[in-house]
């Protein structure tokens, strides 16, 4: 890294550590809620697509159905908690570790079955239909009914009062998911994934293995989507099946990081940000502009239409467009 | 060093390799010539672990390695080149060369130093930088080439790395061809630029319709009525001889 993109890691580093302070806290300007909320979930969802770009970005596995570990990491952490008493602190770490699992299970049986591509994204998104489905029909989920947390805000108990601590969890989880991404551009492994990304015969003929490096890949990818799901229950106190999978948020995973650029550090969380800000400005619209009653549709057409955008013109994403202008 | 006992591969009827056997020597430079179709590439990839032969042994090192897939065989030291060549694209040359020495060191700045010395023994040292969908025809044959030699390889089988070039190219390669054995790597190569067969092999073996039907000495081999024949059909070895 150049010392002038480090000084700029440390600058963004130094905002995001301080912008709580601005907001929530002692407050200094003004204390909003909504700011700090709407910042934790850019770096929320940015650290949520960074485990997507992780295995779709680095290793090329795009996946339609990467929610399958949110929802994991989320109903583990949560059944551990609520019906068996764990604290939730001791429960994440083994959400993260079935993410994990769950990632290195679905690698095997696809990747042993030789899917790529297309065929490899399909069999994600039939993954996690079929945990949503199992979690709407067993009694462990308590089924459609969904599972409530027991508000008891002690940090002790991975609740708290102030929706700081959530941002700041949000900035440590993404910062490592920077970290992890960074240690791929200059890791054998992250070298192996590059070279199955783009061209998975040449990589074997070089002495990778293939399938192991994939389900490696996958499970890394797994376990980081999570630890983002328990911290999503700890902070919604809810969880139903189509939270925990539904395919709207493997959509944002995606999103996210094809807006931002996959495969790059920081696609992910210029893509959240992008992506988010949006959102956020189109809902207002409905108070602006007379005639909009509901701006929900309209903040769905309008990430359509960045979408649209982004594949036509901008295959790298936003980051692409920042590295061409250099 | 390697020895093919009658290997063979099909694909749904068509024996695209049926009962070859090979034999290459340590330090040997030996080519494998025939016409299109006879199934050379497919003979390779068998060797390398590409296909499953449907019979037959590969023995590498005294070891039988029959049906190993690519990766293991490449740890054993035995790496392929494909003749259309398959760039990592959006990588960089070096980063291309780097996924090869990885092979032998997790440490990246020494892959990043044993990359930039195979990059120069190639003539890729002034292109370390430049994405490797950015190359001519040459210089991705000399990348193929590069990421090949930087898993330290000890048997090196060369898919048609002079095809598509022009006679100062395949003189230039032809020189690295030399000098990647007189490093003291053994090369079993397919070539159709005869040329280069003639000037570098040792021996050579035939390959027609799946089978090896000559080997021997270039210049032998050259005149054999049977090779002639499976080039130019039947009776041109006496046509040739008649009008001679």
């Amino acid at each position: 890294m150049s010392r002038r993109a480090m000084l700029w890691c440390a600058a963004g580093l130094l905002v995001a550590i301080l912008y709580p302070l601005l907001f929530g806290g002692p407050s200094l300007i003004a204390r909003s809620n909504y700011a700090i909320n709407v910042a934790f979930l850019i770096l929320f969802a940015a650290f949520l697509g960074q485990s997507w770009n992780i295995a779709g970005g680095y290793a090329g596995q795009t996946s339609f159905g990467h929610v399958v570990f949110f929802g994991t990491g989320a109903y583990v952490s949560t059944i551990l908690h609520v019906s068996h008493g764990w604290n939730p602190w001791l429960a994440w770490p083994v959400a993260i570790a079935s993410g994990g699992l769950v990632g290195a299970i679905i690698g095997v049986l696809s990747f042993r079955a030789g899917l790529r591509g297309s065929y490899f994204a399909l069999i994600t998104l039939a993954f996690a239909e079929v945990f949503r489905i199992v979690a709407n029909s067993i009694p462990q989920t308590r089924g459609g009914l969904g599972i409530l947390i027991k508000a008891d805000q002690r940090p002790e108990n991975f609740q708290f009062r102030d929706p700081m601590w959530f941002y700041y969890l949000a900035l440590v989880l993404c910062v490592i998911g920077l970290a992890i991404a960074w240690w791929l551009t200059r890791s054998r492994f992250g070298a192996r994934l590059a070279a199955i990304r783009e061209n998975e015969d040449a990589a074997m003929a070089l002495g990778i293995d293939v399938f192991r490096e994939k389900v490696r890949v996958l499970a890394l990818s797994g376990a980081m989507c999570a630890a983002g799901g328990t911290v999503y229950a700890q902070k919604y106190l809810y969880l139903d099946p189509s939270i925990a999978f539904g395919v709207e948020k493997s959509v944002e995973m995606l999103l996210v990081s094809m807006i931002g650029g996959a495969g790059t550090i920081f696609g992910p969380l210029i893509g959240s940000g992008v992506l988010h800000l949006v959102g956020e400005i189109t809902r207002d619209l409905g108070n602006v502009v007379p005639g909009i009653k509901n701006a929900q549709p309209l903040a769905l057409i309008v990430y359509g239409l960045i979408l649209v955008v982004i594949v036509a013109y901008l295959p790298d994403g936003l980051t692409g467009l920042l590295r061409r202008r250099r | 060093m390697l020895e093919v006992r009658d290997l063979m591969k099909s694909f749904g009827g068509l024996k695209a390799v049926d009962g070859a056997s090979l034999d290459v020597d340590q330090g040997a430079i030996v080519g494998l010539i025939g016409p299109n179709g006879a199934g050379k590439t497919t003979l390779f990839a068998t060797i390398a672990g590409f296909h499953k032969p449907d019979g037959g042994r590969v023995r590498f090192e005294g070891k039988d390695t029959t049906g190993l897939p690519p990766h293991l065989l490449c740890e054993r030291g035995m790496v392929r080149t494909f003749q259309i060549t398959q760039p990592f694209a959006r990588l960089s040359v070096i980063e291309n060369i780097m996924v090869g020495a990885y092979l032998r060191t997790a440490d990246r700045s020494e892959a990043s130093a044993r990359a930039t010395d195979v990059a120069r023994r190639v003539g890729l040292g002034d292109r370390l930088e430049a994405p490797a969908g950015d190359l001519t025809v040459a210089g991705r044959k000399r990348l193929e080439l590069a990421r090949a030699l930087a898993t330290a390889p000890k048997l090196l089988l060369l898919d048609e790395v002079m095809a598509g070039l022009n006679p100062t190219e395949v003189t230039a390669i032809v020189e690295i061809v030399r000098a990647i054995r007189a490093d003291g790597v053994t090369i079993l190569l397919i070539e159709h630029v005869m040329q280069a067969v003639m000037s570098l092999a040792e021996h050579v073996y035939v390959l027609n319709d799946g089978r090896i039907i000559a080997d021997g000495a270039p210049r032998a081999i050259a005149s054999e009525p049977k090779v002639i024949e499976a080039y130019l059909g039947r009776g041109a070895a006496e046509r040739m001889s008649a009008h001679a």
